[in-house]
């Protein structure tokens, strides 16, 4: 029986870029915005690196292929370097590498680095691309918004919510996310909006109005990982470590076979589980202190919050409304602002997510620090689409917890 | 033994534009046309051809005849999609019909809709099995041009042979004249025309009479006894001017579509021969001339089978699913008419694998899924493993073909961020009622259309995506709302 990643590596040095339309650097200006930041917190030399990973995932935008980005950015002395993607996940894919590197023996200190410049398309929104030359004969002309949009529509038939509803509890999920971000100086977006002004913009894809979709942006985040025991010998105290990293990809399932109804995520249901069991968490809703979760969509926020079991299922509505969520309430969700604001540059994000889990949990957070440090955080990312998709799930916290 | 026509069908797109807001777009340049405002004309899908349609004219006439018996397939058409890849073959690839098949297209000639059925039952005569005989047209006309508003978009479909037919084949003759009111040369988009006075006194008036009177004293057939004379022109009055000239009874000249449709080009006296056989009872005398480079005269008779044919919507029914489209500009964007600003996201590269397709044709072209013989899972598309979670066994798929299969909405969303050249792109997740679901296109959502969960829906074929660049074009199945007249498999 596999024991788990728990408490088995510690985070020694993060650094995340300003995160926004930086229509004047390219991707390794970014990279090594957050790898500097990372490298200053951990308190130790570029020889010390082992290994890296680099998460990117719509690389024909902007480094291209492989890891020789990685390692020509930063200079990287011939030590191995991967590149990862896996939609969204991509950079906690990157981070889950260099953490199970530390934890095999493999090396003793790690680097995962994700990176995404998607403000060289010439318009808002994700790059629109192919999908795979058979994929392309059938699939259906979908963006990003079109398909989760459709989280709504089947969520609202199962549960009897009227469009009314959903479309307010999601506004809520939006003006949370803003006034979190509008708190945090690395965020895209900064601004504060009213749940009036999110039900009054103009449609994207139905019924996700403008407010509903995330910031498409330009950014880096960066995470150094060492064992608890280097970590310690560095002169790290008070540790955040791993407790649990999990990854759950469809199987064709919910695409293809008539056992899902299209208002949940099948996979973010079976990483939570896996998740749980191997951070030895038994009643999340209680135990969990902090989550960043895939906000892609005020819909897929509102979703995933069941699926995370932390709602019971039909209930979030009622919980985001109620304030559950917010920044100080019983459970802050995206208290960085978010996809939704923090921005998604993909390949950042997951790493992004990590970031604001170690600055609340050392207390580093700012002006949006949480008045009783968290203790245990998730972070989730969600790539793909709902009815295909990779679901990401680590947790991490303080050592000991 | 008798030849005729076995089954009909019929398809006209449910869009019609309305012929005054045309007029009110160019009637400063030419108040001539406001004479033509009047009525309204079919104008066909962005994912429209002359392939597709066809397509469904050909669907509505198989209703429930055996795929299986069919020989062979024609089409006829001026606007073919492709000018070197044989137009019926895709047709026959759609209907998921063997390969073991004649296909072959007739063109360049208004005549060609009328050739086409005379060519497929001189050799139905000879005893093949039954040949699917398909027309559809949709002519690309310049902005402001009469042809503009009296053209229509639409397909006619027959099932020809020898046996149980609804109309038998009395006899038929041609006149082949080289008279050029009108043509398209070699690259050229639009056809260049003279003048009408001319046309109708020396081509209409003069060579469809030969025509008819050499068939009626071959046959034997009296004027006076045709019971619906159909003639596809669409200038007016002339049809009932040949009835007089003729000896035809007033009563016989059927109505030209000229109101509802328009003139749907060589398929048109094809659609008027259709439309007359389904408000045809037994003993009737349907007469059909087309005009183009001379004229074919044909002429059936309606026999008892015509009660016992299957429920089908055909021209009438397609005639009533419609929708009042008074967006003139939506015609000039989806007939390349106007230089519109698309995006940067309709710049993506909509290149075609040609042995990506070919491998995957039955997937794309027949909607060819599979099923699980060992637990019976129906999927989409067929892959070598089965999909149930509890089965997943491999190589055990066998074909099982969706496209004829009614589904149910699950989910849905209007996306006005994808590029699409009629938007928001509709789509959604559709669930089969045997099994089996995709993420699929919508297609003829009208403003009128109510989406909703569990809503019924049917696949149409459909253009998936041009590529402007290479000229190609590919085709998937979409699905549209059903009606009540829409029964599963």
């Amino acid at each position: 029986m596999a024991s788990g990643i728990k408490d088995k590596v510690a985070i020694i040095g993060m650094g995340c870029s300003k995160f926004g339309e930086r229509w004047n650097n390219n991707a390794e200006d970014l990279m090594i915005e957050a790898y500097v930041e990372a490298l200053e917190d951990a308190g130790i030399e570029k020889s010390q690196i082992e290994a890296a990973w680099l998460g990117t995932a719509i690389e024909e935008e902007h480094v291209g292929k492989s890891a020789v980005p990685l390692s020509m950015a930063l200079r990287l002395p011939n030590i191995p370097v991967t590149r990862v993607e896996n939609y969204c996940a991509s950079g906690s894919e990157a981070f889950r590498g260099a953490v199970y590197a530390v934890a095999s023996g493999a090396c003793d200190i790690a680097l995962a680095l994700g990176v995404e410049k998607l403000k060289d398309t010439g318009y808002g929104g994700l790059p629109q691309r192919n999908r795979g030359s058979v994929n392309d004969l059938f699939w259906a002309n979908a963006s990003a918004p079109g398909s989760f949009a459709q989280l709504a529509s089947a969520y609202s038939a199962k549960h009897g919510v009227s469009k009314e509803d959903m479309k307010r509890a999601m506004a809520h999920i939006s003006v949370k996310s803003h006034d979190n971000g509008s708190k945090n100086p690395k965020a895209h977006l900064r601004n504060k909006i009213n749940e009036e002004k999110v039900m009054n913009a103009p449609m994207i894809a139905e019924p996700l109005g403008l407010f509903d979709c995330c910031g498409v942006s330009d950014g880096s985040a960066c995470a150094i990982v060492t064992t608890p025991e280097i970590a310690k010998s560095l002169g790290k105290k008070d540790l955040i470590t791993v407790k649990a990293l999990q990854l759950s990809a469809s199987n064709g399932t919910e695409a293809q076979h008539n056992s899902w109804d299209g208002s949940y995520f099948v996979t973010t249901r079976a990483a939570a589980n896996r998740a749980y069991k191997e951070a030895g968490i038994t009643k999340p809703r209680d135990q969990v202190s902090m989550f960043e979760v895939h906000d892609c969509f005020s819909i897929t926020e509102l979703v995933t919050m069941e699926d995370l079991f932390i709602s019971e299922e039909g209930d979030a509505v009622n919980d985001v409304m109620n304030g559950f969520y917010d920044a100080d309430g019983k459970v802050p969700c995206q208290i960085d602002g978010g996809l939704k604001c923090f921005g998604h540059p993909i390949g950042a994000s997951g790493l992004r997510m990590i970031y604001e889990m170690y600055l609340q949990m050392q207390g580093r957070a700012g002006e949006r620090q949480r008045k009783e440090e968290p203790v245990v955080g998730m972070t989730h990312n969600l790539g793909g689409f709902p009815h295909q998709n990779v679901c990401s799930i680590t947790i991490v916290g303080k050592e000991g917890a | 033994m008798e030849v005729g026509i076995l089954a009909y069908g019929g398809y006209i797109p449910q869009s019609r534009l309305q012929r005054s807001e045309i007029a009110k777009a160019h009637s400063w340049f030419n108040p001539g046309l406001n004479g033509l405002a009047k009525g309204e004309r079919a104008m066909a899908n962005w994912d429209e051809d002359s392939v597709t349609m066809a397509v469904e004219a050909a669907r509505d006439c198989l209703a429930d005849s055996d795929r299986g018996d069919v020989s062979a397939v024609y089409m006829a058409s001026t606007s073919f999609p492709f000018m070197d890849r044989q137009n019926a073959g895709i047709v026959a690839d759609a209907l998921n019909l063997s390969s073991s098949l004649q296909t072959l297209d007739f063109a360049s000639s208004q005549r060609a809709g009328s050739a086409g059925l005379s060519t497929a039952l001189q050799v139905a005569k000879g005893g093949s099995g039954p040949i699917l005989f398909t027309t559809a047209e949709k002519r690309q006309t310049k902005a402001a041009s009469p042809l503009e508003f009296t053209s229509g978009d639409g397909a006619a479909a027959f099932l020809v042979g020898q046996g149980k037919v609804i109309a038998r084949l009395i006899g038929s003759h041609t006149e082949a004249v080289d008279f050029v009111d009108h043509f398209r040369g070699e690259g050229e988009a639009y056809d260049y025309n003279w003048e009408e006075r001319w046309i109708r006194d020396e081509g209409y008036l003069k060579i469809v009479p030969s025509a008819i009177s050499a068939l009626l004293s071959e046959t034997g057939v009296k004027a006076e006894d045709i019971t619906t004379f159909c003639f596809p022109v669409a200038a007016r009055g002339v049809a009932a001017m040949l009835a007089k000239k003729l000896g035809l009874p007033e009563s016989a000249v059927a109505d030209n579509l000229q109101a509802t449709c328009g003139e749907t080009g060589t398929a048109h006296s094809m659609v008027m021969l259709a439309h007359a056989i389904e408000n045809s009872k037994p003993g009737d005398k349907i007469l059909v001339a087309s005009f183009g480079q001379g004229s074919d005269a044909l002429l059936f008779e309606v026999t008892e089978e015509i009660n016992s044919l299957s429920p089908r919507k055909g021209v009438s029914g397609h005639l009533a699913r419609r929708y009042a489209e008074t967006n003139y500009g939506k015609f000039l964007a989806f007939h390349n008419l106007i230089n519109l600003e698309r995006g940067i996201r309709a710049e993506t590269d909509k290149k075609t694998g040609l042995t990506t397709l070919y491998r995957n044709k039955g997937m794309t072209q027949a909607m060819i899924g599979g099923q699980c013989s060992q637990c019976g899972t129906a999927q989409f598309p067929k892959s070598n493993m089965c999909v149930n979670e509890n089965c997943g066994a491999i190589g055990t798929q066998e074909d099982y073909p969706f496209a004829e299969r009614l589904s149910k909405v699950n989910s849905f969303t209007a996306d006005r961020l994808t590029y699409s050249p009629d938007p928001p792109a509709y789509y959604g997740m559709i669930q089969f009622e045997e099994g089996g679901r995709l993420m699929s296109d919508f297609t003829d959502i009208s403003p009128e259309t109510d989406i909703q969960v569990g809503m019924p829906m049917r696949m149409m074929f459909r253009i998936k995506d041009y590529d402007d660049k290479r000229g190609f074009r590919r085709y998937f199945w979409k699905a549209a709302p059903a009606d009540a007249s829409n029964k599963g498999e």
